[in-house]
This record gives C-alpha cells, structure tokens and sequence, in this order.
C-alpha cells in the first residue's frame, strides 16, 4: 500500500490507543478495588471478633474449645457443644440433601422430559426463596409433631439398639436441626449441580453411547466423572450455608447444650447461641463470649472452605494421573 | 421532637399503647421505642444512645457504677410468670415451690412423682415423663422465674441461680414465650413458665402455685397486684416480687422499669419525658388491664410520682 496511507493509518491508531488504554485500566483498577474490598470486609470482620473477645480469650484461653459448661451466672462458657451440633447438624443435612439435590440435579439434566424442567426448577428455586424463621415455624408446628409420630418411633424400633436412635424422643432433638438444614440446602446444591451437569459438553455423553454403555453407565463415566470438581463445589457451597443456618435451626434443635451420641437428645449450634442469648447478654464476660463463638464459627467456616479446596486439589490431580495413565 | 427509648419485649404491648394514647394527649413529642430485650436497654442507657432505658430485671450494682450519671428506675407494670402444661384431660393442677424447683433441678421425672401426686390428690396423673421446656434466649420471664426458685430451693440457687439466661440442669429450650408456648402445646407431657397473656392466647391449662403464705393462687392480674402491694419495696425501687408475704399474692411476678436518668442532658426533652412518665404511671396504668398487665397499687403509685419529681431537667 502506499507509504502516505500506511502513515496516516499509523497515526490515527496512535491517538486512538490513548484513551481506550485509559478506560481498560481503569476499569482493571475498579475491579481490583471491588475484589480487594471484599478481602479486606472479611479481614475486618475476624479482626472485630477477635478485638470484640479479648477479655474471654484472656479468661479461657485454649479451653474455650473443648470445655462444655455454659454457665452465664457463674460466668463459665466453653463452646465444644456448640461446636459439635454445629457440626454435626451439618453433616446430617449433607447426608440428606447431597444425594437428593444431585440425584435431582441428574433427573432435570439427563432424564426429564422437556416440558417439565422449567416448572420444576421454578419450584425448586421456591423453597430457597422461603425465609428462615417461615420454614423454622413450620418445623416446630408442622415437621416436629409428624417426625415424632410417623419417622422416629420407626428409627427407635429398628435402630433403637444403636446408639444414635436411642433414649426418649421429646420432639425437638439433633436430627429435627440437621433435616431442617437439609431442607435449607437443598435448592442451592440443586441449581448449582444442575449448572455444573449442563455445561458438560454432549460430546462426552455421545463418547460413552458410542462406546456402549448403558444410560446410568453413560451419566456415570461421561458426566458424573467429568463434573466431579464442580459437584464437589456445589456441596462446599451447601455446606457453607449449613454451617451459619440460624433461626430455622434453633426453632427445632431443642437449644440445649450438650453432647450426646443419641440424634434424638437436643442439641445447639454457634449459630443458635449467639441468635438466642446475644441481645440480653447484661455483663461484659457474657457478650465477649457470645463474641468468641463468633470467631470460632467465623474459623470454623474458613478450615471447612480451605480443607474443601485441598481435598478438591487431591481429586482433580488424582483423577487426571488416571486419565494419562 | 423525639425521645428514643430502648429494652424489655415484655412490656412491650402497653408502652406501644401509652405512646400512641400519649400522642393525643401531647403532639409535639413523639416516642420511639425498640424492643431490644432487657440487656440492651440496660447496655444503650448505659452508653447515653437512648433518652431512657426499659428492662425486666433491675440493674445490677455492677452496671449501675458504670453509668455517667444517677439512673432511676420507675417501676411502669408487673405481670405474672405462669406454669402451662400439656396433660391429657387437662387437670387443674397445683403446685409449690419445692416440686416445681424438682422439676427443674431434673429430680422429679414423672408427672405421677409422689411429690405431685401429694399436692393433686384428686387430679389423674399418667406415668410420663415430664417434658421440661424453658427459655432459650436471655429474658425478664427468666429472671423473675429464676428469682423464685432461687428464693425457694436453695439447690436451685445454687446450681443454676438467677439470671436473664442459667445454665439449665434439664430440659430443652424454646426461643421467646411464643417458643415456649409452641412447645409445650406440641409437646404430651411438658411443662414450661410463660408470660400470662401467652398462655390465655394459647389456651392452655396452667398450674395454681403456693404463695409464701400458704395459700394456692391462681394468677391472675388481682393476685399479682395483691403480690406487688405487699412486696417490700427499697427507697431505689429495685425491687424483687416473687413470693411476696401477701396472702392473696401470686407467688411468681416480677414488675418492669423504666431506667432514665436522675440530670437529664436535653432540658427540652427532659421536660417532655418527665411529662409523659407522671401521665404513665396515672392515667397510663388505667390501660394496664385490657392488656393483661397489673397495675401499681396506689401507695406505689404515689411514691413513684415523688421520685419522678426528683428527676432535674
């Protein structure tokens, strides 16, 4: 092309790059920022507990963890039963909902029929839209009474020689909090699962038919396998909202802080504890403790999300060895 | 103008009442009040974030040195801390203070206990386990029922004491009076202590309790006025009115305050709130009724007035 024009072209690009360079870092900037922001409200968040807690840090030390009396007149309070319905209450919920919210996840992607994933899923989505202290309402006058019933007597004659079905049934227990949370969980380990299985490419089932398998060999091998990481994901995600699931809980649980083996005694959680007690907590030592079990959950929730990211570090290098192998 | 108050759920219903009649009365000044429970109310007094305070419970010495200023406490109403259960037949039952402390030490298991029996000759009592329900959040109704079994075994006051929150030897916990309510009514076999006006909503059967004097009381706003008429009453007015010596006083009641300080700061709104506090305790206790709430006796009534004269704006 002629030298004049290739000049000129030369120039005109030259003024054009300046300000569209501007606007791409400053936009880099701004989303910095926001990022950045978000890290710093979570490290301002633990360094409030932790400033918030100091005189029952210095009083209990260690032993806040693994001591068990909560003893707000004599002013003695360990967390290890919380800490245990904690989590214990969320790994019942896990038990339930993962292989219902995957199992559901799987029908609306592979195996419904057409017309009826959309009105399934708006239903789906619905029961995450029901609040807390609703769903925790309908637990006490509604779920309570039916699983004292229909579900426990039944548990008790047939496992009532185990020890986690035995002693009296009151109604209000351990197993009630972690069904509850189940129920919470449910729609948002759904929809994330089902994301994760659509965005499997076709390609990867049409592999599997074409080599012969079946059609739960086919979800198995094609798309379970290939959407592990992202399921595992999913169940972080519930497992997260299990771990802080307030009001709903302490309508149910029985609000009693004690460890035991049996699903059917009460039982508490972080969560409950500082809902119930956190507003008429009069002295000082009391509302630092409250403060404390806050720090704990807060640690709680950050060593479950790191340990998750390790374990799914394990997975995903484990299973690309195999694949090369 | 607007004079913000914060503390106790529990008298809650009739200072809604008293603030929305008293707009009437006087329309320049508007009353806000937030039902934080009794803890904070004693906690935002404390910090001067609210022109005046309201709790169940009185504050304690502690609290009080910590203040900035002399806080006074107005007693406003009380109400009576009832015994619902949940028997098949709905008895009428009547219990004292060693059995109901029994219970809730965790010593007496069955509602056919000896000790039950002895005090129900009449009533059929099943062999079931009692099922105890009481308050898991930190409350005034806690306070005032620890209170008395404090006064009345002093295992009782031993092992848990008397607080807005225990550590409860037996039982399981229900958040708020509703929570408590809702348990007992579910459950066969509980037995719970919830403000009055829950258990008429709710309907449910509760117990007569044994007074100081002897005598078994029905609670009832007149037992509970009989109750605060013959507690002792300190010159600070913090005062404790569980089993009171009367021989009509119902036997587990507790009154409410307002905390205000003694040198108000604002002289405007010090005018304005010590105006609403005389009409409160005069022509407001005339709504207590309707509200399931006892009144102050009359000789209360008027050493009240003298120590709302005390505050200087």
């Amino acid at each position: 092309m002629p030298a004049s024009i290739a000049v000129e072209e030369r120039s005109i690009q030259a003024r054009m790059a300046h300000p569209s360079r501007f606007g791409d870092k400053a936009f880099e900037w701004l989303t910095l920022a926001m990022a950045l922001a978000v890290v710093v409200l979570i490290i301002l968040i633990g360094w409030q507990l932790w400033i918030g807690s100091s005189l029952a840090i210095k009083r209990f030390g260690f032993h806040f963890l693994v001591t068990s009396t909560w003893d707000p007149v004599a002013e003695q309070f360990g967390a290890l039963p919380f800490i245990y319905g904690t989590l214990v209450s969320s790994l019942i919920a896990l038990l339930i909902a993962v292989p219902l919210s995957i199992a559901t996840a799987a029908y609306l992607t592979e195996l419904a029929p057409l017309w009826i994933r959309q009105p399934l899923v708006s239903l789906i989505e619905m029961l995450a839209a029901i609040p807390s202290v609703i769903l925790g309402l309908w637990g006490i006058f509604v779920m309570i009474p039916w699983l004292r019933d229909y579900p426990f007597p039944f548990l008790k004659r047939f496992l009532g020689w185990t020890p986690f079905f035995s002693g009296p049934i009151y109604g209000p227990c351990m197993f009630a909090g972690g069904i509850i949370i189940a129920v919470m969980i449910l729609p948002i380990i759904t929809s994330v699962s089902r994301e994760i299985l659509r965005s499997v490419p076709d390609l990867q089932r049409e592999a599997a038919y074409g080599l012969g398998a079946t059609r739960w060999e086919a979800t198995r091998i094609a798309v379970f396998s290939y959407a592990k990481k992202g399921l595992f994901g999913a169940v972080i995600l519930g497992l997260g909202r299990a771990l802080g699931e307030t009001m709903a809980v302490t309508m149910v649980i029985g609000n009693t802080p004690q460890i035991a083996a049996s699903l059917f005694k009460p039982g508490y959680t972080l969560a409950s504890v500082l809902a119930n007690e956190f507003t008429e907590a009069t002295t000082d030592m009391y509302l630092q403790a409250l403060f404390e079990i806050g720090l704990v959950l807060f640690g709680i929730t950050i060593l479950v999300n790191l340990l998750a990211q390790l374990l799914l570090r394990t997975i995903t290098t484990a299973s690309t060895t195999r694949a090369v192998q | 103008m607007m004079i913000n108050g914060a503390g106790a759920t529990f008298p809650y219903p009739i200072y809604s009442k008293w603030f929305d009649e008293y707009a009437k009365v006087d329309s320049s000044v508007r009353f806000n009040f937030q039902s934080i429970g009794s803890g904070g109310g004693q906690k935002q007094i404390l910090a001067q974030t609210v022109d005046f305070g309201a709790s169940d419970g009185p504050m304690s010495d502690d609290n009080l040195s910590k203040a900035p200023g002399k806080i006074l406490h107005i007693p406003t109403v009380a109400g009576a801390v009832v015994l619902p259960y949940n028997l098949p037949g709905n008895p009428s039952l009547k219990l004292d203070g060693n059995t109901v402390a029994g219970i809730y030490l965790g010593q007496i298991k069955k509602w056919n206990d000896p000790k039950i029996t002895a005090l129900n000759p009449g009533a059929k009592l099943p062999d079931q386990d009692i099922v105890v329900v009481h308050r898991s959040d930190g409350s005034g109704t806690t306070y005032i029922f620890t209170d008395y079994l404090s006064k009345v075994s002093g295992e009782w006051k031993q092992k848990a004491g008397n607080n807005t929150s225990v550590n409860w030897p037996a039982g399981i916990g229900g958040k708020g009076n509703e929570g408590v309510s809702g348990q007992v009514k579910q459950t066969p076999g509980a037995i719970g202590y919830v403000e009055l006006i829950y258990a008429l909503q709710n309907k449910m059967s509760y117990a007569d309790v044994k007074n100081a004097a002897g005598q078994f009381i029905k609670p009832t706003i007149e037992s509970v006025t009989a109750a605060l008429a013959t507690a002792s009453i300190p010159d600070d007015f913090r005062f404790s009115m569980t089993n009171a010596p009367g021989n009509d006083a119902y036997p587990i009641a507790g009154a409410t305050w307002l905390l205000v300080y003694q040198q108000q700061k604002d002289p405007a709104k010090g005018k304005k709130l010590v105006e609403f506090l005389k009409w409160a305790v005069t022509k407001g206790e005339g709504m207590a009724k309707d509200l399931n709430y006892a009144p102050l006796p009359n000789e209360v009534q008027q050493r009240v007035l003298k120590r709302i004269d005390e505050i200087k704006t």
